[in-house]
This record gives structure tokens, sequence and C-alpha cells, in this order.
């Protein structure tokens, strides 16, 4: 039972190790334009189509559709 | 979480190693904190001269953060309006690359002291909180007032009081 309970210390203090803060001054590369998923929208009206088509989703991403990519 | 079957002492073990991990973070720079001999953080390019017995606009910034292009025309007003009454407009820039500092100082030309803190040595030991954040140090070096961010013409209100309270000051103390 101790033992385990070790372990489990152990694991919850690796585990929370784990937790990365970048820092505000290491944030440049996430600030890149590349790294927004809005910066074309065209593009991302594009995949929104393809996506809920190919999901055939009935309504998938608010688009009312039955798979056939035709509205 | 723990069950009521778990030893207490493990529990609390557990609980004390992740509240503690939050504390290997909190280092910052507050207001009556004494600004460290900057000589000493392999900064790259020319600090000001005389930094001792003037008042200190320290301010740490990146080209990749809008709200710090955004502060660079406030400051450099600052800087034009005050220098000449003992304030030192120092910019700390925390780039990656040299060329992107040097591409945002060709659109945004100034004329206060700019260093780069390349291995981000002084950056790290302000830990700022975001980008960008600024400290007012007082004659006497202390540092006396934190922004953090940039907030336009809110922002340069507060930076001209605070200026005009620590350059009337000739020890560090309010005048009567």
């Amino acid at each position: 039972m101790k033992t385990k309970l070790l372990l489990l210390a152990a694991a919850a203090v690796l585990l929370a190790t784990g937790c990365v803060n970048v820092k505000p001054w290491q944030r440049g590369t996430l600030a890149e334009p590349i790294m927004n998923p809005d910066r074309d929208p065209i593009g991302e009206a594009q995949a929104e189509h393809v996506f809920f088509s190919r999901e055939a989703a009935n309504g998938g991403r608010g688009v009312g559709g039955g798979g056939c990519g035709c509205n | 979480m723990c069950s009521i079957d778990l030893p207490s002492r493990c529990c609390r073990l557990i609980a004390l190693c992740l509240a503690g991990l939050p504390l290997l973070a909190v280092a910052s720079w507050k207001a009556g904190d004494t600004l460290p001999e900057l000589s000493g953080f392999e900064l790259e390019g020319k600090l000001p001269g005389k930094l001792s017995g003037q008042v200190v606009l320290v301010d740490f910034w990146a080209s990749w953060c809008g709200p710090c292009k955004a502060s660079f025309p406030v400051m450099e007003s600052l800087h034009k309006q005050y220098r000449g009454r003992g304030l030192v407009v120092l910019a700390v820039n925390a780039d990656e690359k040299s060329a992107a500092m040097e591409k945002f100082l060709k659109q945004c030309p100034v004329t206060f002291a700019v260093v780069r803190d390349a291995a981000h040595k002084l950056v790290a030991a302000a830990d700022v909180a975001t980008m960008p954040t600024s400290f007012l140090v007082d004659r006497t070096g202390k540092v006396r007032f934190v922004h953090t961010g940039f907030h336009g013409e809110a922002t340069r209100k507060l930076y001209e009081k605070e200026i005009e309270l620590l350059l009337v000051e000739s020890d560090g103390s309010p005048k009567p």
C-alpha cells in the first residue's frame, strides 16, 4: 500500500513537471501570422465546406446538408 | 480528490508538491525592488551612460508584439519631452533574432536607447507577465511603478503623471 502511494505521489509530481508555461517573451513563434487559423478567410471557408461534406454530418458546422457537398 | 482511506500524509505531500510549483515561477520585479546593475546581463547594444540619479523607464518589448509597436511613438515623445529633466528611456528587446528587431526599428525609428536581451537573462530576471511591460525607476534606483501592456492614451497619461512625480523627487522621497 505504502509503495503504491509513493508511486502515486511520484507520478503526480512527474506529471506536474510536464506542465510548461511559455513565457511572454518566448511567444514570437506563436505570434507569427502562420499560427493564425483564420489568416485566409477563403481557404478557411473551403476547408470548412470540405470538412462538413466529407463528414456527411447533417448540419455540420451550422450549415444544412447531407454530405453531398452541394450546399 | 483523495479518498478517506488514503493516509492524509500522502495527500498532504501531493498537495504540497502541486501547490508549490507556481512559486517557482514567481519572481518578478515589483515596486520597491532595486533595479539590478544592467551591465551584468550581457545585453547587446549600448547602455545609456549614466542611470544613477536619473528617472529610468525600462521597457521590455518584442517586434512581434502589437501593443509594443503602439507604445513606441509614446515613449519617443516622452523621451523628447523629459530627457532634459532627467528621464532616461531604455527599451530592452526580447526578439529571438536581431534581424527582426532591426527591421522593426527601421519602420519605427526612435532616438532613445535600445538594447537587445539576446540571452533573455534580464527579461527572465524581471519575469514580465506580458509584453510590453515597463518599469519606472526613481532617482535612487528603486522600481516605483510597473505597467503591464500598453493601453494607448490611458497609459500615456499615467506615464506622464508618474514621470512628473518622480522627476521632482531628488532623493526618492516626495517633495513636501
